[in-house]
């Protein structure tokens, strides 16, 4: 998708290392004068953003003259990126972090910190003094959990149901094909904000409602891939020998079934960390004081936008990237394990 | 093509059924005691009592079902429970124009900038143009419709001043004005759908490109460009179709998002102050509404390919 | 036009003056040592690899090869649907009517194709725009390059339809492709190609994926309708059997280059290269005895991104020696009396009694023709 276009003629790799070695250098540099330049902030932002495409373009030309050949960079940073979130929100309790949602804890710090700016609060504060890096992290936390969790009930539960429905065929399946469309039928966020009236909004809650999200889409895929699967031959070899239903499932049918939807589930992962930042952002998810990105961004609306647009930036980024980075491997595995959906 | 559609209107009428009394049970699931929810603490229990026995509250679910059903098939989808207790329907009605408006404005501005962005990149399979399309699209699929609308308050209202804050012009007072507030919002919610649209319709452009018979309207002469509006585009169109039928559910979600992003006056803001203020009837209302034209759209568009591909349509006699 | 950079380690195949492989008369079409280069990921494949010829006004040509011998590549860079690009190299030139196609304009070569040069194409399923009437299919055509009014095209659309044969066109035009046999979309597809009455046509495979009954029906179109209106052809085909008196020549490509050329009749009385015997030995003919075994030609085509040094056929020929396998076989014509029978090879079967080609290997030749019958 990123890589770079089958090059025809050979670029000479020496020419490739030093072009790749200067377009990093100057990625890098426009990088910094993004993050720390006292500019106007679009043109920081604007700065940093092609700071940050220079320099990849000169990672992936570096890389691809030192190794002769070509890697597609993008799913390794993207993966890297995952793998530092993860693992700082779950060690988030034991790190060295400033305060994160106790605002009488935090009376006598100063109030919006630009970011990159004080050691102490390396991505700045907000109104109340608490610290944004320590809130993004715990906003990480909440927002990993719920969906991570979401995704995995939904898929199992889905996966289970659509091999049911596509293995049965017939009675069971037109009554699970009818709940499926009734459940499609209401549009996502609305069916998350009718869901909050009815449920409080706990991290418990959340996390039900959002796999409720992830049920039909997942029962739709294991029902195409298991009827596809069923008429193979072998499935009827394991008919032939008496295997049982049940068996036939488990054994034949579950373990082909498994990488489409695993694949999907990697994509329905950022729809879910979307879903559960807009609810909270209207505030009919996770409420404040315990901080997600969502109600982090909905906190900065209005006049502290304009002159802390960094209170907006920050948990932005966090919530893009991450975004992103599962776009980006969720494409790359639904390319590998399950092209007929991966179109988009 | 009759029994196909009679077959798509039954299974309608189920979905619609199912839809109806799941939302219907919302209110009865709520925890609590509806009364006690409106009136508050501290009347006397007659006074709860006619409040319940007005809500139906006291009737066995399925009657309740049955009545509220039908009173939404005669337009009265109930009251709200707050102050001033209006008419669901009317509000809804009220809501309703300016939710339709931003959806289908954000609509025509998503194809409006996918379709010629897709045919670019398609015309371009595999250039420095392709890429950059498809890395821009990309990353914008990637920022959730609030990020996005925030971040173009941020520079084009606040920053730039193009665009007035807040405030909802109708159209009936003035076309301008009204085009004029509702054109950022709508350009928040096209984004994200611009960026699907011109990605699926890249990818079915670039193998209708590869067709033989792309390559023998070429080979007759017909301009590059006539190639591709001509003879590429309609048979690359069916997955956006599709999707535009699906993408309804997220166009209505970035509707939600923006109207109270802008403090607009539509369904999106109805629904989430409702949700707020604990309104279930109203909830219930709008979301009932808003699933079954969820459902009509897709219908349509299942009809609309009869249109746009002839080998699925029937020659009558 | 791309630079052209020394592609070959040969020597340059035209000499002065050129080798005209064609008749005398002022050619309608003059290729050139022709190269068609696509850079793959797995390297350059040379498509076409220094092919030459001439046609002119009226004449038909066969070209006969296997899959992958490059010969609908090389259809397709005659008429310039492929043209140098990211990815693909064209050198030598095409000349049609004297001008050259690969160094007009992209517009220019467009206005080309229509009235001066068109194509069609293997498979009528797919070459039809599913989602077009027959009819617009036809007047858009017309429009475009006739400037015809919308009424006029669409009678001219119909007097084409007749001229192809085609039954009530008055109701063919407002149907769409997949509303016709194959055999009636192949006549549409003629009838779009002769719109603009070409002077040259370009038929790549026509009947290949057609039933073997319309096969011949739609060859004798072909070969009435070139003939009415004074069209050269170039007939390309697997199937040596289609292009057999239908054609005035038949070349025979092998990966990328023309083994053989001269008039239909003298290629199957006395093929001079051996790839051409061994493919006519190849044709299942009503007069062989019963159950007479068929003869195949040993091995696969070589891969053309890495394509053997020196003769491409050396590595099936049963014929070959050192000399084939180091230094490829430059076109001449070793016949005395046909002065028009071109081969590439350096032991051509030549025949027997008035073997006299100048040919160093000549003995060799004629030993192994001996052995041939």
């Amino acid at each position: 998708m990123f890589m770079p276009r089958e090059t025809t003629t050979m670029i000479p790799r020496r020419r490739l290392i030093s072009l790749g070695a200067g377009l990093t250098a100057v990625g890098v540099f426009l990088l910094a004068l993004g993050l720390v330049a006292p500019l106007i902030v679009a043109v920081r932002v604007l700065l940093a953003l092609a700071g940050v495409v220079t320099a990849f373009s000169g990672v992936s030309r570096l890389v691809w003259g030192l190794r002769r050949q070509r890697v597609d960079l993008l799913p390794w940073v993207c993966l890297a990126w995952l793998a530092v979130l993860i693992v700082a929100a779950v060690l988030a309790p034991v790190l060295p972090l400033k305060e994160h949602r106790d605002v009488a804890a935090t009376l006598l710090e100063p109030v919006y910190l630009e970011p990159l700016r004080y050691y102490d609060h390396p991505l700045g504060t907000n109104s109340a003094g608490l610290d944004m890096l320590a809130r993004c992290l715990y906003g990480a936390r909440t927002s990993l959990t719920v969906s991570l969790l979401a995704v995995t009930i939904g898929t199992v539960l889905g996966g289970a149901i659509g091999v049911i429905a596509g293995y049965y065929r017939r009675g069971v399946d037109s009554v699970i094909g009818v709940l499926t469309n009734a459940l499609l039928a209401v549009p996502p966020l609305i069916l998350l904000i009718a869901l909050s009236t009815l449920l409080e909004p706990s991290i418990r809650n959340m996390v039900l409602v959002l796999s409720l999200l992830t049920v039909p889409s997942m029962i739709r895929l294991a029902r195409a891939n298991t009827i596809s699967f069923r008429q193979r031959e072998f499935v009827f070899a394991a008919e032939a020998m008496g295997a049982g239903r049940l068996r036939i499932m488990a054994r034949e049918l579950v373990p082909n079934v498994l990488p489409p939807l695993l694949s999907m589930a990697v994509v329905v992962i950022s729809g879910l960390i979307v879903a559960e930042a807009s609810l909270s952002f209207l505030g009919l998810g996770v409420r404040p004081p315990e901080p997600t990105w969502g109600n982090m961004i909905a906190e900065a609306q209005g006049g502290v936008l304009q002159k802390h647009p960094s209170m907006v930036l920050v948990p932005g980024t966090f919530l893009f990237l991450t975004v992103f980075a599962f776009n980006v491997l969720g494409e790359k595995a639904q390319k590998r394990w399950n092209p007929r959906s991966a179109a988009s | 093509m009759t029994r196909k559609l009679l077959l798509r209107l039954g299974e309608l009428v189920v979905v619609l059924a199912l839809v109806s009394f799941g939302v219907f049970l919302l209110v009865a699931l709520i925890p609590g005691d509806p009364a006690v929810a409106i009136l508050g603490e501290g009347h006397p229990p007659e006074d709860y009592a006619a409040l319940r026995a007005e809500l139906g509250l006291d009737q066995p679910i399925l009657n309740r079902y049955l009545d509220w059903l039908g009173g939404a098939l005669t337009g009265d989808l109930g009251h709200s429970i707050v102050p001033p207790r209006s008419a669901v329907i009317d509000r809804v009605l009220a809501a309703l124009p300016v939710s339709a408006e931003l959806a289908i404005l954000g609509l025509l501005l998503a194809m409006a900038l996918a379709i010629p962005l897709a045919m670019w990149s398609a015309a371009r399979e595999g250039g420095l143009v392709d890429r950059a399309i498809g890395a821009s699209t990309f990353a914008v699929l990637s920022v959730p419709s609030f990020l996005s609308g925030l971040l173009l308050i941020m520079v084009l209202v606040n920053g730039l001043g193009w665009f007035p804050r807040g405030q909802w012009v109708r159209v009936s007072e003035s076309i301008t004005g009204n085009l004029h507030h509702a054109l950022l919002p709508a350009v928040v919610i096209a984004l994200s759908e611009a960026a699907v649209f011109t990605r699926i319709l890249r990818s079915d452009l670039v193998v209708t490109l590869r067709e033989d018979f792309v390559l023998a309207a070429r080979a007759r002469g017909m301009p590059r460009w006539r190639v591709l509006v001509g003879d590429a585009l309609r048979p690359s169109s069916f997955s956006l179709l599709t999707l535009l039928g699906l993408s309804f559910g997220s166009l209505i979600g970035s509707t939600v998002i923006v109207e109270t992003l802008f403090a607009l006056p539509g369904m999106g803001s109805l629904v989430v102050n409702a949700a707020n203020q604990g309104d279930f009837p109203m909830v219930q209302g709008a979301t009932l509404l808003i699933a079954a034209a969820y459902v009509l759209v897709n219908i349509g568009i299942d009809l609309a390919y009869g249109f746009l591909d002839p080998r699925t349509r029937r020659v009558h006699a | 036009m791309t630079p052209e950079p020394p592609m070959s380690q040969e020597p340059p195949m035209t000499p002065e003056p050129p080798v005209t492989v064609g008749s005398t008369a002022t050619p309608l079409l003059e290729v050139d040592d022709l190269r068609t280069t696509f850079h793959t990921p797995r390297g350059a494949v040379r498509a076409v690899d220094g092919v030459s010829l001439r046609l002119s006004a009226g004449e038909t040509i066969g070209v006969v090869g296997e899959s992958g011998s490059g010969k609908s590549v090389l259809g397709r860079t005659i008429m310039g649907l492929i043209s140098a690009g990211p990815a693909t190299e064209v050198q030598g030139t095409v000349r049609i009517g004297g001008r050259d196609v690969h160094a007009l304009a992209p517009g220019e070569r467009r206005r080309l194709w229509g009235p001066e040069v068109a194509m069609v194409f293997q498979d009528p399923m797919t070459s039809l725009n599913p989602t077009k009437r027959i009819g617009t299919h036809l007047t858009e055509t017309l429009r475009l390059h006739l400037g015809l009014r919308r009424g006029a095209a669409a009678d001219r659309a119909i007097e084409l339809l007749v001229q192809v044969g085609i039954p009530e066109p008055r109701r063919r035009v407002r149907q769409f492709p997949h509303e016709l046999s194959g055999g009636m979309r192949q006549r549409v597809v003629i009838a779009l190609a002769l719109a603009c009455s070409p002077k040259l046509l370009i038929a790549d495979e026509p009947t290949t994926a057609l039933d073997v009954t319309v096969q011949k029906q739609i060859l004798d179109l072909l070969g009435t309708l070139a003939e009415r209106l004074d069209m050269a052809t170039i007939l390309i085909s697997h199937d040596l059997g289609v292009i057999a008196g239908r054609t005035d020549r038949v070349a025979v490509m092998y990966a990328g280059r023309i083994a053989e050329t001269a008039a239909t009749a003298a290629v199957f009385e006395h093929p001079l290269h051996p790839y051409t015997d061994a493919l006519i030995g190849s044709i299942p003919r009503l007069s062989n005895e019963p159950h007479a075994e068929l003869r195949v030609i040993d091995g696969n085509p070589p891969d053309m991104s890495a394509p053997p040094p020196g003769c491409r056929f050396a590595p099936r020929c049963v014929h070959a020696f050192e000399r084939c396998r180091e230094e490829a076989p430059p076109p001449h014509e070793p016949l005395a009396y046909d002065a028009r029978h071109s081969v590439a090879c350096h032991a051509p079967l030549l025949p027997a009694p008035n073997a006299d080609s100048g040919n160093a290997d000549s003995g060799n030749a004629d030993s192994m023709n001996g052995g041939d019958d």
